[in-house]
């Protein structure tokens, strides 16, 4: 530890080494990160984490959601900046302050959603901001055309280069993204979930390309969850947990089991476990419910007085499944029945009459009026009852909000402070309050605990079991499998969609449990 | 009910940054420091009577255009919603209809207009500017077509009373304008309608996830604009004593100008209607002032657009410092 951050400071402090080309290799290291951190106010998301990535070999990155990946990930490309630690490619110390920064170190990442522009053709896309020439000072579309079908070939693929890119599968789109990187000449190329979205044959086709630029002496970091496919490409495998690195393994000698138990760990610190106070009574039925190919036939009952988890990774399905319900997204198909009665709710409001209400994991998006005050977004669903006359009686109002800031114990230096103002446990807080006093039957909490810190936490676990003690019932959609398996009565696991496992009973679950069925195969 | 008047408008004043609130006042108080330096005749009662009235028909367009704006749209038809009212009010004044008749059959036009606007936004997705460019458009042109493109005259005589007649000393302009904002003040916060406005300018999918009725809350904002627009064309008519299909033309720029300098903030859920009446002051103010002061129009467009610009400068500048 100490030595690397003696290293840093010679390398680093000295301008001229950064200037000079090809000074020490001191390894076939293409890339080495040392002593990551990364801090946000309040959360340590990255806590001194080590990587390194040899040229040729497919590295996968694996963890939990939350665990660290995506915020390793964008430090590397720019998007973020370290709070502490070192990153070194071909041996010497960078610093990366930008995406262009990254782009001149060779280092391309290609993410789930493509940023392809569908309206223009294939070789455009690969040029994009670096387009060729002519001596008259013109676009030159000969060479970017020749170019691009050069590189094209190169990794294997029958897309013609002047093809526009909307009429492309994603699968192709994905080879253009790897062509936009191989274009700028990368070294160091992040595939984020590349296979996620395709079949069987684009995901062998996608391997064949990997194979191709592994034989260039390209270094890929590869994230993914699908178990399955990991010892078919990777070499090896870094794990990181809640921001900190576990280890890296080869996967040739590593089995499934053995990835995943590095995944989830030690059993975390649990703190007290719940008494349920589920009945039999069934208050909502969710019956073959789909959405597009997002959800498909998943079908639940939830119980007065129970809290039912749903577990899946990022992308199951989960969100979507709760915005169905909620008539957010308009469903395909299904049904929802509320006290055996069809229910038809074809918007949120439909279903906030019907007491369905949907706390969203997306606070700043989806839950405050940032700009508002915490009075205002408290008291938004719940005006019908301060109206006197027509008017809202500001005092009745006021009075309200305090009493359930007071009851969910969030401390705000005013009512009227700006929403904006508030940490992440507030704000979640104040968007919990807000439904507390509007009052509701079903509350779907989606990661209810996502991003605010420990105290807070407990908090919110006390709010939702004073609700369901209370008579209500709670859907609560959470990656954290401590949470889920502290919090939930019973246990729903999503994967791809649909529903992959059910867990009637939580005594003696184990994490690895509830993975195995997540990640499958 | 006064000091519960009192009570909404400071709520509002608190719900803005407190620099940005003192920084209008403070702005609004240099020009007219400025001018009172430079003229003499400027600070005289009868000149400040004067800016008010001068300012009270962009002032009270600018009420409902603070409404869409602060759902996040714009309305830019107002203006023609001005002449088209004008001109359909003067011709069935013309014809002897009463001037009850008349006040409401324009206030349910502009209100029409105004849910159509709305309702094409909301429902269709086409955006707030290109639909109300449109209906700019449409709405002149039937002002042309009504009347073959002529001005309208010959009114009863009682109509001017509406314009010229005075409250306690007070021009019936000024009074009219003050009506409008202490309604629209109450309106916006302390109503579910005003309350929903700010909801669905700062947050949408919060403001429907919170069962508000996003799309309705749009057509109400749009139904405000063309209420005032059309009260706003009836009012020009009384003080001109003639209707013309040119009436309004540039005052969806003035209105939204008096919105912007008001703070309020084009992307919504920001702001409020103090802070336009202030901004309609000033454009007041500025044209009165330098008027006095003998500056050619051309040279009154440029200091207004260099206003405009600094105030939403220096909005931006204390939401910066904020962070």
């Amino acid at each position: 530890m100490s030595a690397s951050l003696g290293k840093c400071c010679t390398v680093g402090d000295d301008e001229e080494h950064f200037l000079n080309s090809g000074v020490m290799s001191m390894e076939d290291c293409l890339l080495q990160m040392r002593g990551i951190t990364k801090a946000f106010p309040g959360v340590v998301a990255l806590d001194h984490v080590d990587f390194t990535l040899k040229s040729g070999e497919v590295h996968v990155l694996l963890g939990e959601n939350g665990a660290g990946k995506s915020t390793l990930i964008k430090i590397l490309s720019g998007a973020y900046r370290k709070t502490s630690g070192d990153i070194l490619i071909n041996g010497r110390n960078v610093e990366i302050n930008g995406p262009s920064d990254a782009m001149r170190l060779g280092v391309s990442v290609i993410y789930q959603e493509l940023n392809l522009n569908p309206f223009t053709p294939v070789y455009e896309n690969i040029f994009l901001g670096r387009e060729f020439r002519t001596s008259r000072g013109f676009v030159d579309r000969r060479r970017a055309l020749q170019e691009a079908g050069r590189i094209l070939e190169f990794l294997g693929t029958d897309i013609h280069p002047a093809t526009l890119v909307k009429n492309l599968g994603i699968a192709q789109r994905q080879m253009v993204e790897i062509a936009k990187a191989m274009a700028v000449d990368s070294h160091i190329l992040v595939l984020d979930e590349p296979t996620a979205t395709l079949t069987d044959s684009e995901t062998a086709r996608l391997f064949s390309i990997i194979r191709n630029l592994k034989a260039k002496g390209v270094g890929i970091i590869y994230i993914s969850h699908r178990m399955g496919e990991l010892g078919e490409i990777g070499d090896r495998c870094t794990v990181l947990r809640d921001g900190q690195y576990v280890g890296t393994v080869e996967l040739s000698d590593t089995s499934q089991d053995e990835l995943i138990r590095m995944m989830v760990g030690r059993a975390i610190e649990l703190g007290e476990g719940r008494t349920s106070c589920a009945t039999d009574e069934v208050v909502m039925e969710v019956k073959s419910l789909e959405y597009g190919g997002t959800v498909r036939n998943v079908s639940f009952g939830l119980r007065r007085g129970e809290i039912l988890g749903i577990s899946g990774l990022v992308g199951s399905g989960r969100t979507e499944l709760a915005k169905c319900i909620v008539g957010e997204y308009r469903k395909t198909s299904g049904e929802i029945f509320i006290d055996g009665r069809q229910a038809a709710i074809g918007c949120p409001r439909q279903a906030v009459d019907n007491g369905i209400i949907y706390i969203s994991e997306d606070r700043k998006g989806e839950g405050l009026v940032l700009d508002q005050s915490v009075c205002f977004n408290i008291g938004l669903p719940s005006l019908d009852r301060f109206l006197k006359r027509g008017f809202i009686d500001r005092w009745q109002e006021r009075s309200a909000a305090s009493e359930l800031l007071q009851r969910t114990n969030t401390k705000v230096p005013s009512i009227y402070t700006e929403s904006r103002n508030l940490s992440g446990g507030n704000q979640q807080k104040v968007v919990i309050s807000r439904w507390v006093l509007r009052g509701a039957r079903v509350y779907i909490f989606d990661e209810p605990t996502r991003g605010i810190d420990v105290a807070a936490k407990e908090e919110v676990y006390g709010i939702m079991d004073q609700l369901v003690r209370e008579g209500a019932s709670i859907v609560m959609i959470s990656s954290e499998l401590p949470e889920i398996l502290r919090m939930s009565d019973r246990i729903l696991v999503m994967r791809n969609g649909s529903l992959s496992k059910t867990f009637e009973h939580v005594s003696g679950l184990s994490q690895e449990d509830i993975l195995a069925y997540e990640v499958g195969d | 009910m006064r000091t519960k008047w009192v009570i909404s408008l400071q709520a509002e004043t608190r719900r803005r940054s407190l620099t940005r609130t003192i920084g209008m006042y403070l702005g609004l108080a240099g020009v007219i420091i400025v001018f009172a330096l430079l003229s003499p005749y400027f600070l005289s009662v009868p000149n400040l009577l004067n800016i008010l009235v001068q300012s009270s028909i962009i002032a009270i367009i600018a009420a409902g255009q603070t409404c869409v704006i602060l759902t996040g749209g714009i309305d830019l038809s107002v203006g023609s919603i001005v002449a088209f009212a004008s001109v359909s009010a003067g011709l069935m004044m013309r014809d002897g209809m009463s001037m009850l008749v008349v006040w409401i059959i324009v206030i349910a036009i502009g209100m029409s207009i105004g849910a159509v606007n709305g309702s094409v936004i909301s429902f269709s997705g086409v955006p707030p500017f290109i639909m109300t460019l449109g209906m700019m458009g449409i709405a002149r042109g039937a002002a042309l077509a009504l009347n073959g493109g002529m001005p309208v005259s010959g009114f009863p005589p009682h109509l001017e009373r509406i314009a010229s007649a005075s409250v306690m000393g007070l021009p019936v302009f000024v009074v009219y304008t003050a009506v409008v904002y202490v309604i629209m003040a109450i309106v916006l916060n302390s109503t579910k309608t005003g309350r929903y406005l700010y909801a669905v300018g700062g947050n949408k999918p919060a403001a429907r996830l919170s069962g508000v009725n996003v799309r309705a809350v749009e057509v109400v904002a749009y139904v405000f604009s063309g209420l005032f627009a059309a009260i706003g064309g009836m009012l020009l008519t009384a003080r001109l004593n003639y209707a013309t299909p040119l009436a309004g033309t540039g005052y969806e720029l003035d209105t939204v100008a008096a919105v912007v300098i008001g703070g309020t903030a084009l992307s919504g859920g920001k702001g409020g209607v103090t802070g336009t009446l202030i901004g309609a002051l000033m454009l007041g103010t500025l044209r009165n002032g330098l008027t006095l002061l003998n500056v050619s129009s051309y040279y009154q467009q440029i200091t207004i657009g260099f206003v405009i610009i600094l105030a939403v400068f220096f909005d931006k500048a204390s939401e910066r410092g904020r962070e």
